[in-house]
């Protein structure tokens, strides 16, 4: 497949950047893992579970022009000197390979977890692994739920979970109470997101947010969970249903690093047109920085414009006003110490693998852990343990390698395939 | 009423909710154990987004294929538990 501009992400940036591509005449292909188009944040079964905003970026993406390829996984990626870049997608069991002038890296974020003693009991899900299994279809109504972890994300799953009838025990974050209420004092720089914080905690004004608290552990019960709290002076222990634990946001940037993009930190360095150090890849949205939403709706039309070579229309947004807040975001939601004194020696770090936090030694390279345990070999690729390791032990990010996820062999071994460079291949 | 549909879960036909990916039906039945870890522990469904590959179960002979990502449809023959 031989396009002009191939977006891979299908949230808000993507579409952004698509509608921008293909409305200003460019052939563009949008490669997306999901069924349908929206991203973790606009996740729906039926438009009408949408607010109005994101169902008017899908019906603009609809007409647009651009071709959606869903059901879609880039599994390695190329790009030489003068030759337009390469991606490599599986797809049902085939594999597709697109030669685009311009890639648009709009690949979101995944969510961070940390291991303490039971994390990986069945019925601890993520914080945002919940409230994407809510969204496609799983019916939580009359059972009791602990959520904890930390960052905003703890708002609008609370808020969900309680309009769809269930029973929230507490809701935990991490942060202090003086982090959390120096950062909701400033949050009337934002007005449309303190409305919107506001809204949300209206929706669960039953159930105590408790700030400063975490979760120590949780233990199978009899009938359900048992999960044990703690504020670093007393311990509460409560019986439930499910746990949905998650500490914020991970940009995710295995494609761009593949292709070489500069990071720095954990996310990808653009210009003001989102260009990445590589020619002709851009990126937009969470692969830049955790920003939310409407940022990513901006710097996807900006890369979106940039990538067509026309002017950007005037997103009425400011980057620098963006950029402040997610700095506070950081600052406020930064983990605390206790953390990593959670995980007890037999506590499994690396789910693919049962590698065991006793295993692993600090200030030891990712690479060289991973041959010596397994640790990131596994299904996830270190997805999962990779930002857990870095935060445990300093552990650095192991550069990735395609396939960029678990492909079949005989995907892999399709005449398509065998142009590209497969390097690596476990 | 939520409409619901018939699987075959582990041999045994049981009703889920018709609209939901597998992983979120399995959820609603209460259904939280997935598969076996190396080491022989139980898990289930971590991340809902198709990135941790714990919830990978066998549909109608396919093996791996990630719970979260695969839509219900009446009469799949999910297997658990390798």
């Amino acid at each position: 497949m031989d396009v002009e501009v191939a977006v891979v992400g299908a949230g808000p940036a993507g579409i952004a950047a698509a509608i921008m591509t293909a409305e200003a005449g460019r052939r563009t292909v949008v490669v997306d893992a999901a069924s349908l188009p929206g991203g973790q944040i606009w996740r729906h079964r039926s438009r009408g579970d949408l607010p109005r905003d994101a169902r008017r970026w899908l019906v603009r993406l609809e007409r647009c022009g651009a071709v959606i390829l869903s059901d879609a996984t880039v599994i390695d990626a190329t790009t030489a000197a003068g030759a337009p870049p390469t991606l490599l997608l599986s797809r049902h069991g085939d594999a597709i390979k697109i030669e685009a002038q311009s890639v648009i890296i709009a690949t979101g974020a995944q969510e961070r977890f940390l291991p303490f003693p039971g994390w990986t009991t069945p019925g601890v899900f993520g914080l945002g692994g919940m409230q994407a299994l809510v969204k496609s279809g799983a019916l939580v109504g009359g059972l009791r739920i602990v959520l904890a972890g930390s960052g905003p994300l703890l708002l609008p799953v609370a808020a969900l979970l309680a309009a769809r009838g269930a029973h929230l025990s507490v809701v935990a974050e991490q942060a202090s109470p003086g982090r959390m209420a120096r950062f909701v004092a400033g949050l009337w720089r934002h007005p449309a997101r303190l409305t919107q914080a506001a809204a949300l905690r209206t929706r669960f004004l039953g159930t105590a947010y408790r700030w400063g608290t975490w979760v120590e552990r949780v233990r199978p019960a009899a009938a359900g969970l048992s999960v044990v709290l703690t504020d670093g002076r007393t311990r509460r222990e409560i019986a439930c249903d499910l746990a949905g634990v998650g500490f914020g946001l991970v940009p995710a940037t295995e494609l761009a690093r593949l292709l070489g993009c500069q990071i720095q930190g954990d996310r990808v360095v653009v210009d003001a047109g989102q260009r990445t150090s590589v020619p002709r890849v851009f990126a937009a949205g969470e692969p830049t920085g955790i920003a939310g939403a409407d940022a990513a709706l901006a710097s996807g039309t900006a890369a979106g414009a940039a990538a067509a070579g026309v002017a950007a229309p005037r997103s009425g947004r400011r980057a620098g006003r963006d950029a402040a807040f997610a700095a506070q975001l950081a600052e406020t939601f930064a983990l605390r110490e206790e953390l990593r004194a959670l995980p007890e020696p037999d506590t499994i770090v690396c789910r693919c693998e049962d590698v065991r936090h006793r295993e692993f030694q600090r200030g030891t390279c990712a690479r060289e852990t991973k041959l010596r345990t397994r640790a990131g070999m596994g299904a996830c690729q270190g997805r999962i343990c990779g930002p857990m390791r870095e935060f445990l032990f300093g552990a650095g990010v192991e550069p990735p390698r395609a396939p960029l996820f678990p492909t079949a062999v005989a995907a892999l071994c399709s005449p398509d395939a065998g142009q590209s460079s497969t390097r690596g291949a476990p | 009423m939520i409409p619901e549909v018939e699987i075959v879960l582990d041999g045994a036909p049981v009703r889920v909710p018709a609209d939901a990916t597998l992983a979120a039906a399995l959820l609603s039945v209460g259904r939280m154990a997935l598969r076996r870890s190396v080491d022989g522990e139980p898990r289930g469904a971590l991340c809902g987004m198709g990135i941790c590959f714990a919830c990978r179960v066998t549909v109608d002979g396919r093996t791996h294929r990630r719970a979260c990502l695969e839509p219900v449809r009446s009469g799949m023959r999910v297997t658990t538990g390798d």
